[in-house]
């Protein structure tokens, strides 16, 4: 089996477009981003987006440092083989998946947040478009 | 021909999608000359105090939009679980999400853990979520409560700051409260003397500014027992019209009157039903 079809596998699906323009027809989207220019694909249109993006990351991180230096190493590689684990039971590609494993190993399937009420991935109005999706993860496009 | 991207799965919460055009419609509406609307604030007067079995919160009634006033009677003192609640100033819509937000998160917690809430939980899942948003999130509160340790009252700023103390305000109008509390309050009141202390905390909020006004709401939580008065008291009601330019039946002298009966016969009858299924 290709083996890019397999490193692709382990990853999410993550978006082809690094400098295309995002609007459809391939024109930039003026509405919607504004004016193109190098400053504004780079840099974040807002203080807390960064912030926002890596928020679960972050967290998992300090806590994982946090039971490191309590209980030894062996405590966050156990815990990470669990995540991991839970990160690969995902539907397809372009489905939502409930992630309830995942949540459940953080904790956070008793919290709730504004990610939980605002944009709900399971109530988008856009879908991606399915084969390109899966083609993208089997490594195929 | 179309180009197609793969899409990343989208995670929920806060889109910043339209900040850039945001700020750019902001920037070329202002050389035209209009403004962008402006978020409603509540522009307020909220106040806690510990008397000696319970808390007493108070809260004007208030809800400005930019120099209009939006609501006359808002209720700003939010449920957040049966033995704490929780007054809320700065942006309105922040204020309601955000206590909204953690009182599931309480009920949630308690349920887990089977133990009723503590008012220090809720101060910190509020003084986390705050900070994490770096106080884009505006929302100035007053946090009080009863639970198994005693009373306790909170206040907590915008950026994630919180202090513990036996008498709090916040909003536009705090520094009035605060000039009432400092003259009056003492350790160990009883629960009439603090409501009117309260009471007068907020009136001298919503006399001596703008942005607070209309009624006086308190709710006064004890250990087993919430009173929520709303409004304890109105202290600006709408004034009540004097004199009236209707005029009465009979101002008219009527001359002569003459009545023409007109013959209608009954032609057709239709009955069309709605469709209410």
């Amino acid at each position: 089996m290709n083996t890019r079809g397999l490193r692709s596998q382990l990853k999410d699906s993550v978006p082809v477009a690094g400098l295309c323009p995002q609007g459809s027809y391939g024109i930039q989207d003026s509405l919607r981003s504004g004016f193109t220019s190098v400053k504004n694909e780079l840099l974040p249109s807002h203080p807390l987006e960064l912030s926002e993006k890596n928020f679960v990351l972050n967290q998992d991180k300090m806590n994982f440092s946090t039971l490191r230096n309590i209980q030894g190493l062996h405590a966050p590689l156990k815990l990470q083989m669990e995540y991991r684990a839970a990160r690969q039971i995902q539907r397809l590609p372009f489905l939502q998946s409930s992630n309830l494993a995942l949540d459940t190993l953080r904790g956070s399937d008793d919290t709730i947040g504004f990610e939980d009420i605002l944009s709900d991935p399971a109530q988008s109005e856009t879908m991606g478009e399915p084969h390109m999706m899966v083609e993208y993860k089997l490594g195929l496009l | 021909m179309a180009t197609l991207a793969v899409r990343r799965a989208p995670l929920g919460g806060f889109s910043f999608e339209n900040c850039k055009r945001n700020s750019i419609l902001e920037s070329e509406a202002s050389k035209v000359g209009f403004s962008v609307p402006t978020a409603r604030k509540t522009g307020t007067t909220i106040c806690g105090v510990v008397f000696k079995d319970g808390i007493v919160l108070g809260a004007d009634t208030r809800a400005t939009e930019g120099m209009v006033v939006a609501d006359k009677n808002c209720s700003k003192i939010h449920y957040i679980s049966p033995n704490i609640y929780c007054c809320g100033a700065g942006t309105a819509a922040d204020t309601e999400m955000t206590t909204q937000i953690i009182s599931s998160n309480l009920e949630l917690h308690a349920l887990s853990t089977g133990r009723q809430p503590r008012v220090a939980t809720a101060n910190r899942m509020l003084k986390q979520m705050l900070f994490r948003y770096q106080g884009y999130i505006g929302a100035a509160l007053v946090l009080g409560g009863v639970d198994c340790n005693g009373p306790h009252l909170y206040s907590i700023y915008p950026h994630g700051s919180t202090d513990k103390l036996p008498y709090v305000t916040m909003g536009s109008g705090s520094l009035a409260a605060m000039a009432v509390f400092e003259d009056r309050y003492k350790t160990g009141m009883e629960e009439e003397e603090a409501k009117q202390l309260v009471r007068d905390a907020i009136a001298a909020g919503i006399f001596n500014d703008l942005g607070s006004g209309s009624n006086i709401d308190l709710c006064v939580i004890t250990k087993g027992n919430v009173d929520y008065i709303r409004p304890h008291d109105e202290a600006n009601k709408k004034g009540v019209r004097t004199g009236d330019y209707r005029y009465k039946r009979g101002t008219t002298a009527v001359l002569s009157k003459v009545v023409n009966p007109l013959d209608l016969e009954l032609l057709e009858e239709t009955v069309q039903t709605m469709d209410t299924s």
